[in-house]
């Protein structure tokens, strides 16, 4: 009997054909949506935790409670045996030390004068040396001319301050900070490299320099504001973050001690929680849309298919069926449409997100002047999601497509079934 | 003879609108097994609803209609449909064959829902479809048989699992007189050899010629009962 149904589902172009094509093209359209999406929020949060807030941070306890100030009077001290302990705590983990500081540019004159200032934020990250960090935060594609720092005393300044204060590559510039303990510090650098991010905020004022120029600078010697986490093995994974940073917390962190060490994940930092909920619960969204729009569209077509099939269904009546099976027949004759639209849509959804994965979209091009600091290349990226999403519209609509298009045998008195075969 | 069908004080009252239209008006009738017999009148005047209740498709409102012991009204959805499946067959004006089997697979279907092995089945269809003189078209779609042969695919449909009771509405409206003459023929031998019986729904004269029992419904009332 199933064979027979088959036979029937496959000879009939328009109760076969017509709704696969329609369930492929919603379901590819869900997957690629979905990997496309996937790759836009985890690509910006990716960059955002490179940037600054690392998968996980680790801070004292006080600087954690007042993050936004970078208060690198509760910087961690004796950070090469925290790095350490962290190193051997979390092998599967990469850990980098950085300081974030607040300050005072002074641009002199041949004289010794000020010839103008500016204020600055400033971050000291491993630059002499390595390409860690260079690498990690992108920066190559921020430097417009000159080099990193390649001595202590190089220090990296913005585009836009440059024109504001007037400067070169070579110039010699005077930093005033406060320092580790509060009193004031000034140091010397020379500029040997202009730097563009394309975001306003950090183009208004950023210096980057070699982390041991900006300990010597703010006498912050074995000490860092903040130890920024990444998972080796996988991107931003909340879940993971959350649970590491609790246990760790529950461990290091002592309510009465300020330079207690605390760990905060990357969901913590304000803005960025709202960002990845959102991310989470988008591909739901997606679902949802697709559930509904194609639920619509194979519901017309199973009505239309239905009203078709009346005479059919009829026959099958006189012939000893009763309405339940022929409606549970309907419905799992849409269950193999949904099924095999699903397997048909998923791949070909999988091929374009791979090709979107593997070679994005390069919209630097037209992105020049965003103010968003947005990844200039759009990817896709393909998760576990990616693989059975598709399942859910694919499945779903063609079910509940079916369910509402059957009800009309329900609705319809049998000797009626019979009335519209007659005429 | 055996009772096949009992039709007793039959009403049949149909809502239209606020009220009611009654198609079928006290009807007593009795079927025994092996006739051969027709319900005669103009149109509207409740012939397929009778032959809609007889076949369980339809429940009376009033009365009783008892088939091969079976109180149709009684019975449920599931109940009726294991009737039908059983001892019934039925045979419609239209012919209601399914456009995407081939004529072989039209006749087999009946038997599918019987659970009959595929090898009894292929016996059995191959069988059937010799005695309506359509074994060189087993492979054929609907679409490419003319009425007359379509008709005959549907007989063998309804006569495949040798039901006890064969109901055909109008079987004849669509077809040529040389070809409403072979499928009579075809019905009336089966009758015969088969001792099936067959109730017409007609208002065609040349059904009427070959039927062995006449009863003219008008209004929903037997007016007139004959046997020829
Ligand atoms: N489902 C229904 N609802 C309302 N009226 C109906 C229904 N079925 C049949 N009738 C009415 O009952 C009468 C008898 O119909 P029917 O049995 O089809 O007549 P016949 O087959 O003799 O032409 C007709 O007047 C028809 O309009
Ligand atoms: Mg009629």
């Amino acid at each position: 009997m199933i064979r027979f149904l088959f036979k029937g589902l496959i000879r009939d172009k328009s109760r076969s054909l017509l709704p696969i094509i329609v369930v492929t093209v919603g379901v590819m359209m869900t997957v690629f949506l979905q990997a496309y999406m996937n790759g836009i929020f985890s690509d910006s949060i990716e960059s955002t935790a490179k940037f600054s807030s690392g998968h996980v941070k680790v801070m004292t306890s006080a600087y954690k409670n007042n993050l936004s100030q970078m208060p690198n009077d509760y910087a961690i001290t004796g950070v090469v045996d925290v790095l350490k302990m962290l190193r051997t705590d979390y092998p599967d983990m990469t850990w980098t030390d950085r300081i974030q500081f607040g300050g005072l540019l002074d641009a002199p004159d041949s004289s010794g004068n000020t010839r103008s200032q500016g204020n600055v934020m400033g971050m000291g990250l491993h630059l002499i040396g390595t390409n860690d960090e260079i690498n990690r935060m992108d920066l190559s594609s921020t430097l417009l001319s000159g080099n990193f720092p390649k001595k202590r005393g190089d220090i990296l300044v913005t585009d836009e301050l440059c024109r504001k204060m007037n400067l070169k590559i070579g110039d010699e510039v005077t930093l005033m900070s406060g320092s580790m303990y509060g009193d004031m510090a000034m140091y010397n650098f020379r500029i040997s490299g202009i730097i563009h991010f394309g975001t306003e905020t950090l183009d208004r004022g950023l210096v980057v320099a070699d982390i041991e120029d900006v300990r010597y600078a703010l006498d912050m010697e074995d000490a860092a504001g903040e130890i920024l986490g990444f998972f080796n093995d996988s991107p931003y994974d909340n879940k993971r973050a959350v649970a590491l940073s609790d246990a760790f917390n529950a461990k290091y962190t002592k309510t009465d001690d300020k330079f207690s060490l605390a760990m905060l994940p990357m969901s913590g930092v304000g803005g960025m929680d709202f960002l990845i909920a959102y991310s989470e619960n988008a591909q739901f969204i997606i679902i949802l849309i697709f559930v509904f729009a194609m639920s619509i569209v194979l519901w017309n077509a199973g009505l239309v298919g239905g009203l078709r099939r009346y005479g059919e269904f009829g026959l099958r009546l006189a012939i000893g069926e009763n309405k339940h099976e022929i409606y549970r027949s309907l419905i799992g004759e849409s269950l193999l449409v949904g099924l095999i639209g699903s397997v048909i849509g998923i791949v070909i959804g999988l091929f374009f997100s791979y090709l979107m994965q593997k070679y994005g979209i390069d919209t630097s091009g037209v992105m020049k002047n965003s103010q968003l600091m947005m990844p200039t290349i759009f990817r896709s990226q393909i998760n576990v999601t990616t693989y059975y999403i598709g399942f859910i519209p694919g499945v779903i609509s063609t079910v509940i497509g079916a369910a509402l298009a059957g009800i009309g045998i329900y609705k319809r008195q049998t000797a009626n079934l019979f009335k519209e075969l007659e005429n | 003879m055996k009772t096949i069908v009992e039709v007793k004080k039959l009403i049949k009252k149909f809502p239209v609108g606020t009220g009611f239209f009654t198609a079928l008006n006290g009807v007593d009738l009795q079927f025994g097994e092996g006739e051969f017999a027709g319900l005669v009148g103009p149109s509207g005047s409740g012939k397929t609803t009778l032959l809609n209740i007889i076949g369980s498709l339809d429940v009376p409102s009033e009365g009783e209609v008892v088939v091969l012991c079976k109180s149709v009204g009684g019975l449920t959805p599931k109940q009726a449909a294991q009737l039908r499946k059983e001892e019934l067959g039925f045979i419609f004006q239209n012919y209601n064959l399914l456009p995407v089997y081939t004529v072989f697979e039209n006749v087999e279907f009946p038997l599918l829902l019987l659970n009959i092995p595929a090898a009894e089945r292929k016996k059995r269809v191959l069988e059937t479809l010799e005695w309506v003189g359509l074994s060189d078209k087993i492979n054929s779609r609907p679409a490419q048989l003319s009425g007359g042969e379509c008709q005959r695919v549907a007989i063998a449909r309804a006569m495949v699992k040798r039901p006890l009771l064969v109901l055909a509405d109008e079987p004849t409206a669509n077809l040529d007189s040389d070809n409403s003459h072979k499928i009579l023929q075809t019905m009336l031998k089966l009758n015969e050899e088969l001792k099936t019986t067959f109730i017409f729904a007609t208002h065609d004269e040349k059904v009427i010629g070959y039927l062995k029992r006449i009863i003219r419904l008008k209004d929903g009332k037997v007016v007139d009962d004959v046997v020829v």
